[in-house]
């Protein structure tokens, strides 16, 4: 199986390597539109701030490349919001896959997010094997509201999707990779999907 | 909902664990990657290294064990001592770090964390405050506690939030190795003071000291050493017992 991680300067993506590697598969990290094009799993990953996240970006040509691409495409954190329509943060227009605004955080709790918190509702193969309720890391400012590509829920105040999903394309909130074995078993479903 | 986070803390020094550590199933004591993944295992939610190398080899040798770390543990981790640069940062990053934290060298240059939280983003930056009472008044002291500053811990606090810290890592070297608990009543007002989360340090030295400092102390998440370290305090017993307090905890 050849699993590309898009490497386009924002993200913990040692990390996301590692953790695959754990589950006994190698990933390859590129840039490179046929390479991406030709794999079967692609991991889009991202951390830091949207608008200079969406620039590096679209430096790479790459913006134009995600939303055509037939394979299974798994988004994690900044990944998944950079692939919704908008994102407050940075006044940024996303990858328009999901079809949401993300907004932030802003009712009586510690923003950011940052820890251990419950994923429910789960509502894909995605999940199989993860009971409900199951902790997940996550580290976040900005959210995304519960829309009808929602297939995990997680408070915070208030209630928002921690996973979505539209077609071939699915997003994480959380850190899969950081996530002690239910995170490891939540990539191997991807990968294996 | 969100949880309360136990972190054992690691001080590392030419890539190796400093502390004496207590644990029969070690085959290196002084590995710290074993180590890490042990605590991973037993349920910590997070680690902390805090690296005391005083070499010339130090960011290599940190960043090694940075990239060992990422390549068999699978929760997230912060690493700290003696970073002072964004490159410092970027190397550690790319390492697979999820976190860094930084002391002495925002006190020095509190620009470096509205550097850092621009370029990396709030959510990896921590800043480390040592904090001792002097005549009633908290003060930030440098050097691991050694040398005071005039800057008071509060003003601090607010400063480095309104900078771009994501987090708060509060040691009181009034509380550090007494074992008598954490300072609650300083760390309750640190909460009430910044909208982000504040990690108590220093005086573990039982399960019920955890209690307080989450329930009294308002704290997010709490660190601890030799308490772990010597096994005085298992953690999968310490989650159970908080539980048990009403405290959300991940099992």
């Amino acid at each position: 199986m050849k699993i590309v991680i898009i490497n386009y300067g924002a993200g913990n993506i040692q990390s996301i390597k590692f953790a695959i590697q754990r589950l006994g598969y190698e990933a390859i990290l590129s840039n490179n539109e046929d390479e991406i094009r030709n794999a079967d799993k692609v991991i889009f990953p991202g951390v830091g701030e949207a608008s200079s996240a969406m620039k590096m970006l679209k430096s790479t040509g790459l913006d134009k490349v995600i939303p055509t691409l037939k394979q299974p495409v798994l988004g994690i954190c900044l990944g998944m919001q950079l692939m919704c329509k908008y994102c407050e943060e940075g006044d940024t227009n996303g990858l328009n896959i999901f079809d949401v605004d993300v907004i932030k955080f802003n009712g009586n709790e510690k923003v950011p997010q940052i820890g251990w918190n419950q994923i429910e509702n789960l509502k894909s193969d995605l999940f199989k094997g993860i009971k409900e309720k199951e902790y997940m890391y996550l580290v976040h400012s900005y959210y995304v509201p519960i829309n009808n590509e929602t297939i995990a829920v997680t408070n915070y105040g208030l209630k928002y999707a921690s996973a979505l999903r539209e077609k071939n394309f699915y997003g994480v909130q959380f850190h899969p990779e950081k996530s002690s074995k239910a995170g490891a078993q939540i990539l191997k479903n991807f990968l294996e999907l | 909902m969100l949880t309360k986070r136990i972190i054992p803390c690691l001080d590392i020094k030419n890539g190796r664990t400093v502390k004496g550590i207590n644990f029969v199933d070690l085959r290196d004591a002084g590995d710290p990657v074993e180590l890490a993944e042990i605590y991973a295992n037993e349920g910590a939610d997070e680690l902390v290294f805090l690296d005391i190398t005083a070499t010339e080899q130090r960011r290599k040798t940190l960043a090694e064990l940075v990239m060992n770390v990422a390549e068999k543990v699978n929760i997230p981790f912060t690493v700290g001592g003696g970073i002072s640069s964004v490159e410092d940062v970027e190397i550690l990053l790319n390492s697979g770090a999820d976190k860094v934290s930084i002391n002495s060298s925002a006190v020095k240059n509190p620009q470096l964390i509205n550097d850092l939280a621009a370029r990396f983003g709030s959510q990896c930056v921590v800043v480390a405050i040592d904090a001792k009472q002097i005549d009633g008044e908290w003060v930030v002291h440098l050097v691991g506690g050694k040398v005071p500053t005039d800057i008071k811990l509060f003003d601090w606090a607010k400063e480095v939030e309104q900078r771009g810290a994501g987090e708060i890592l509060f040691t009181s070297m009034d509380h550090d190795g007494t074992k008598n608990g954490f300072a609650n009543k300083a760390l309750a007002y640190l909460s009430e003071l910044v909208n982000i989360p504040i990690i108590a340090s220093g005086g573990a030295g039982n399960m019920q000291h955890f209690t307080n400092t989450f329930i009294e102390g308002k704290a997010d998440a709490a660190l601890a050493a030799s308490v772990f370290h010597f096994k005085e305090i298992e953690i999968k017993d310490l989650k159970n017992e908080l539980k048990k307090k009403g405290i959300a905890v991940r099992l």
